[in-house]
């Protein structure tokens, strides 16, 4: 009870920070999106062996809700890093709730606003001719949306709770996030790489993210539904428990 | 016998290359207002964080109204209030919510909260503010914001980190004025870090003097200047002042000399009585005198006696650069 009630303000936070800087919303869909319609638009038409969908279009839309969902978990960290510099940091380490509350908070905000950017992303798409599945299958996107954010707010809380400056933070997370994105198959199939490193590829948790994505978004994927959840779900899970104990050791200061 | 409201024991804080807080033990007692007098870098910040829990010591203990601050760490964070030294303010969000979300963090019931938020306001008047985003709002009235949070939980402890540091001097009043109200109408425990001499005078019951991280000093603000054992005469002087000096230390009614490089201090009983055997004296031994002053001692003085130099006010210390910095306020 206790926790949900810091959870709560902690979200109720982050929302109305994201609902009053408009560049902020703006600012986070439109790398994906233009991705999205300059592949799309140009590649969409064209049969990609190996991916197992109608046209490039469609597999590259879940691609870039994961893609979207990544940038918003860093931006998350980055958020952190920000309240350290403007001192408000200090308020909420100061304050005595559970360490574990404060990571989940910001997962939830960070969550819910990478469920509306990858939601309006994929709405767009369909201006572009992408097929929106039934409501169940959308149900399921957002369960697979909900876990990739929880993965990667966590991956950015990490280093975020021991990172004091922002270029450096930056530096690492691009550094992190470029190789999760192109192993993931966000862009093309990944039984098309080599198998090395396809490797790579399997060890990557946005690869499940997205297959799992496309499983709910297009009824087909390259790795079975259960095994995307299962291996989500359980690296979330872990995330959510190492950003605690990363909080919980952190200076806040 | 009153109650220990803080106890550090040997309290120390090492960073990388020095050592922020050295060894320090002190008591304050509940209900006090006990006075962290240094200047820039002494260690007073360092202290607090450490009593906060922000950062945990290298060395020692302390304990907060009996809680110890490494192992109970929950219980002290529910009996403290913190007035930071940056403010640590949400700009985006109003003065009205982030009482709000600091009501939240604390678990005070809804009934409370409204109740609470609304007395909070009324004792710094920010009635008027609390629905405008805290960017648009000026220094001091961040600060007030930020004490009226600090204590909306009823903490048993008020920790201030330089309540006025960067406020002009009627903000600074205004903020006195409302320090002194607390202690007097609620009686709570006050923790108060300053440079400011005067601040830590008009506040405080006790005055710890830190100096690198070392106590020089604990006392009442009179017995600290009653050290010093009498009223000061300052002379501005021109030329070499070394014969002077020595004249007035073997002049048996001169307690304590201090020269520097155009003054000369001289500590003794009933000054006024004194200044024309001063003047003729610095006449004799070939010092110019540009000015002579009389006044009691302030605490400029016992930090002088105890350390051996003058506080550094104003200047570019981090506080100032970050005072600065505030000032500008990118996000808020």
């Amino acid at each position: 009870m206790r926790i949900l009630v810091v959870v709560y303000i902690l979200w109720l936070r982050d929302m109305k920070r994201f609902m009053r800087s408009p560049s902020r919303v703006v600012g986070s869909v439109t790398l994906p999106l233009l991705t999205l319609v300059a592949l799309g638009a140009g590649f969409g038409r064209i049969p990609i062996p190996g991916m197992n969908s109608p046209n490039y279009l469609s597999f590259l839309v879940p691609g870039m809700v994961g893609m979207t969902i990544l940038f918003g978990g860093v931006f998350s960290g980055m958020s952190v890093l920000w309240d350290r510099q403007y001192g408000f940091l200090k308020e909420i380490m100061v304050a005595p709730v559970p360490r574990v509350a404060i990571v989940i908070g910001r997962i939830a905000s960070g969550s819910t606003t990478g469920v509306i950017q990858a939601t309006v992303i994929a709405l767009i798409a369909t201006f572009l001719g992408f097929a929106l599945p039934s409501l169940a299958g959308f149900m399921l996107a957002v369960v697979f949306m909900v876990l990739i954010s929880v993965i990667f707010t966590g991956i950015g809380l990490v280093f975020a709770s021991r990172m004091k400056d922002e270029q450096g933070f930056g530096l690492i997370m691009n550094f992190l996030i470029l190789p999760f994105l192109f192993l993931s198959g966000a862009f093309a199939p990944v039984n098309n790489l080599p198998a090395w490193i396809r490797a790579f590829s399997y060890a990557d948790p946005l690869t499940y993210g997205i297959e799992g994505l496309r499983a709910a978004l297009l009824g087909t994927s390259a790795v079975p539904l259960a095994l995307s959840f299962t291996v989500c779900a359980a690296c979330a899970t872990v995330l959510v428990l190492l950003g605690a104990w990363f909080f919980e050791t952190s200076e806040a200061v | 016998m009153s109650l220990i409201a803080v106890r550090t024991k040997n309290l120390t804080k090492r960073f990388k290359r020095s050592v922020a807080v050295d060894g320090i033990s002190f008591d304050v007692n509940e209900g006090e207002v006990f006075g962290f007098l240094g200047p820039n870098g002494a260690g007073k910040t360092t202290t607090i964080n450490m009593l906060s829990t922000l950062i945990a010591p290298s060395l020692g203990s302390a304990e907060i109204m009996g809680y110890d601050i490494i192992k109970k760490r929950n219980e002290v964070r529910r009996s403290i209030g913190v007035v930071f030294q940056d403010p640590a303010l949400d700009g985006r969000l109003t003065g009205r919510e982030n009482l709000e979300f600091h009501a939240h963090m604390y678990g005070m019931p809804a009934r409370e909260r409204t109740s609470r938020i609304a007395e909070v306001l009324a004792l710094v008047e920010l009635e008027d503010k609390a629905s405008a985003r805290v960017e648009t709002y000026s220094g001091g009235m961040k600060r007030r914001l930020e004490i009226a949070r600090g204590l909306m939980h009823r903490p048993k402890v008020l920790f201030l980190d330089e309540p006025t540091i960067g406020l002009d001097a009627q903000t600074r009043r205004h903020i006195w004025t409302y320090v002194k109200k607390l202690n007097d109408e609620t009686g709570i425990t006050m923790l108060l870090t300053t440079h400011y001499m005067e601040e830590a005078d008009a506040l405080s019951h006790r005055i710890l003097i830190i100096d690198s991280g070392r106590i020089v000093a604990l006392d009442t603000p009179a017995a600290l200047k009653d050290v010093l054992g009498g009223d000061v005469i300052e002379l501005g002087t021109a030329g070499d002042t070394a014969a002077f000096v020595d004249a007035m230390r073997s002049a048996g009614w001169v307690k304590n000399v201090a020269a520097g490089a155009d003054h000369v201090r001289l500590t003794l009983e009933k000054a006024e009585t004194h200044v024309a055997p001063v003047v003729q004296a610095a006449v004799d031994h070939g010092v110019s005198l540009s000015t002579v002053s009389i006044r009691k001692p302030s605490l400029d003085d016992v930090f002088i006696h105890f350390t051996g130099k003058t506080i550094r006010e104003g200047g570019d210390g981090p506080a100032e650069a970050k005072a600065a910095r505030r000032g500008q306020g990118r996000r808020g």
